[in-house]
């Protein structure tokens, strides 16, 4: 698994295609603006879920956030681990720290996310902003 | 307003912080992880850059008298070269700020603040001052380094910038302090901290602060010391149950309440704020801060409920995962009377209530800190 080959929302979740299942998770940069996640809560298993529904919600020391389906399908596994252990999504958020498999429904919704390079440019994008941000609240 | 840099704001950044706005200040929030950060002060020994702190100088000859009659502590009764932790109350015996008190003579005290409270302290004092004092506003020439942890002495002892002062160090007690010079201008040790462990801190003249975090970090290369920041600085203070001005302490808040009863000595001479905490005393405080362990892992954060038996009974005030401890824990405010080390406590969490079990405060104690 090569997250070059992962698609992204706007909100930093992945979504790796294996045939019709979407194994989804949180993106390196999301892990790392949270900071340390110490717990998450996941939609269970056999639950039906749409396109950015909040389905799920990531408790890191700082902050809380919610976690957004790339897909609209069916939960039919989630990653019990990271319930038990929820720093492994800091430690591997592309690879042992991945949230949930949908059973995808209609494929066409991944044509709206990004593809790894343009993520990696709308990072770029909003870190841009901020900095832009921040020097307007200094004058 | 522009936002403020302390003397080390370049060594933050070239170490890759997560720089943030706290109290006008650009502060490094986060290094490598909280988490991390935490246990390394627990465990061995983390920097911390406090620059922002204020420092408010009181001179004269009834210096002494006049801080004890702004604070709640006895301050006339502190020998020279001791500190005490205290809080300035108004006239209704609510808290403007939580504050350290030194006494280096009758004539001349110090008073360490909080950033967000700085300019607002300062100008009470001037508002409040006698004619035979003088307050004077130090802050921005003085760096503030905390040295925090178990390995924190052994650190000290190690480097050239304190090797004129070892002895001094050696033998320094909790909440005492002493000052000497280099290069003539002054530099003040103190035994004090925010963390709950064994530590010092370091007040010195902003130009000396750069120098003294790199022999800081040179030299506790073998012990394991790491820059700390404030996020790490939060989650320890919480973990050790001290207060945070803005969380616990406010305005609307009295040092009773907040179980700072220790601090407030109604038998020394006037200072602001007696008449109301001795009639607090007497009739028993409306509030009373304690301590929760929340059931699972979900963080129970500032402004969420407490339930006792289904009624809306408090307010958490500070929570997070304690990441020494492992637990989920929050201080929060409630009803005064209600049962203590009981359960049938509930924190609403995101529209569920969640079982959580009263417990004593404070959460965490080092048997070494003090």
């Amino acid at each position: 698994m090569d997250p070059k080959d992962y698609r992204f929302t706007k909100e930093h979740e992945w979504v790796y295609v294996d045939g019709d299942v979407a194994v989804i998770g949180i993106s390196d940069y999301a892990a790392g603006e949270l900071g340390d996640i110490v717990y998450v809560e996941l939609p269970e298993k056999g639950s039906k879920i749409k396109q950015m529904d909040p389905i799920g919600t990531i408790e890191a020391v700082k902050t809380v956030a919610d976690l957004y389906s790339p897909v609209s399908g069916e939960v039919i596994e989630v990653n019990e681990e990271i319930v038990e252990h929820p720093e492994m999504v800091n430690g591997s958020p592309y690879e042992d720290g991945w949230f949930i498999k949908v059973k995808i429904e209609d494929p066409g919704e991944l044509d709206v996310l990004f593809s790894y390079d343009e993520y990696q440019d709308y990072l770029g994008e909003q870190e841009s902003e901020e900095e832009e941000g921040s020097e307007e609240e200094e004058e | 307003m522009g936002e403020k840099k302390t003397p080390l704001y370049n060594t933050h950044v070239e170490r890759g912080a997560k720089m943030v706005e706290f109290a006008g200040f650009k502060m490094p929030v986060v290094y490598t992880s909280i988490v991390t950060e935490h246990n390394t002060v627990r465990n061995k020994v983390g920097l911390f850059d406090v620059s922002h702190m204020g420092e408010l100088e009181i001179t004269g000859a009834r210096a002494a008298e006049f801080a004890d009659y702004i604070v709640t502590n006895n301050v006339d009764r502190l020998e020279e070269g001791q500190i005490c932790y205290t809080v300035a109350c108004n006239e209704n015996g609510k808290v403007l700020d939580d504050l350290l008190v030194y006494k280096f003579s009758d004539e001349r005290v110090l008073l360490v603040v909080n950033a967000s409270n700085t300019d607002k302290i300062y100008a009470h004092l001037l508002k409040e001052k006698w004619d035979d004092v003088d307050v004077a506003n130090r802050t921005a020439d003085v760096a503030q380094i905390a040295v925090q942890g178990p390995l924190s002495k052994e650190l000290l002892l190690k480097i050239p910038f304190c090797s004129d002062v070892a002895d001094g160090i050696e033998t320094l007690k909790y909440y005492r302090f002493f000052a000497f010079h280099k290069d003539g201008k002054e530099v003040i040790v103190s035994r004090t901290g925010y963390t709950g462990e064994l530590g010092f801190e370091i007040y010195l003249p902003a130009e000396f602060a750069v120098d003294l975090w790199n022999e800081l970090l040179a030299g506790g290369a073998e012990l394991g010391v790491e820059p700390i920041g404030l996020g790490a600085r939060d989650t320890l203070r919480f973990e050790a149950s001290l207060c945070l001005y803005g969380n616990e302490l406010d305005e609307e808040t009295s040092p009773l309440e907040a179980g700072l009863k220790w601090l407030v000595k109604l038998k020394k001479g006037d200072f602001l704020g007696r008449d109301a905490l001795a009639r607090e005393k007497e009739e028993g405080s409306k509030k009373t801060l304690t301590g929760f362990e929340i059931q699972g892992r979900q963080i129970a954060r500032h402004h969420f409920k407490v339930k006792y038996e289904g009624r809306v009974v408090g307010e958490v005030t500070s929570g997070t995962f304690a990441p020494y401890l492992k637990k989920s824990l929050a201080m929060a405010y409630v009803e005064s009377g209600l049962p203590a080390d009981a359960n049938g406590y509930a924190i609403e969490i995101r529209g569920k209530d969640i079982e959580a079990k009263r417990i004593a405060l404070p959460f965490y104690k080092s048997r070494a800190a003090d």
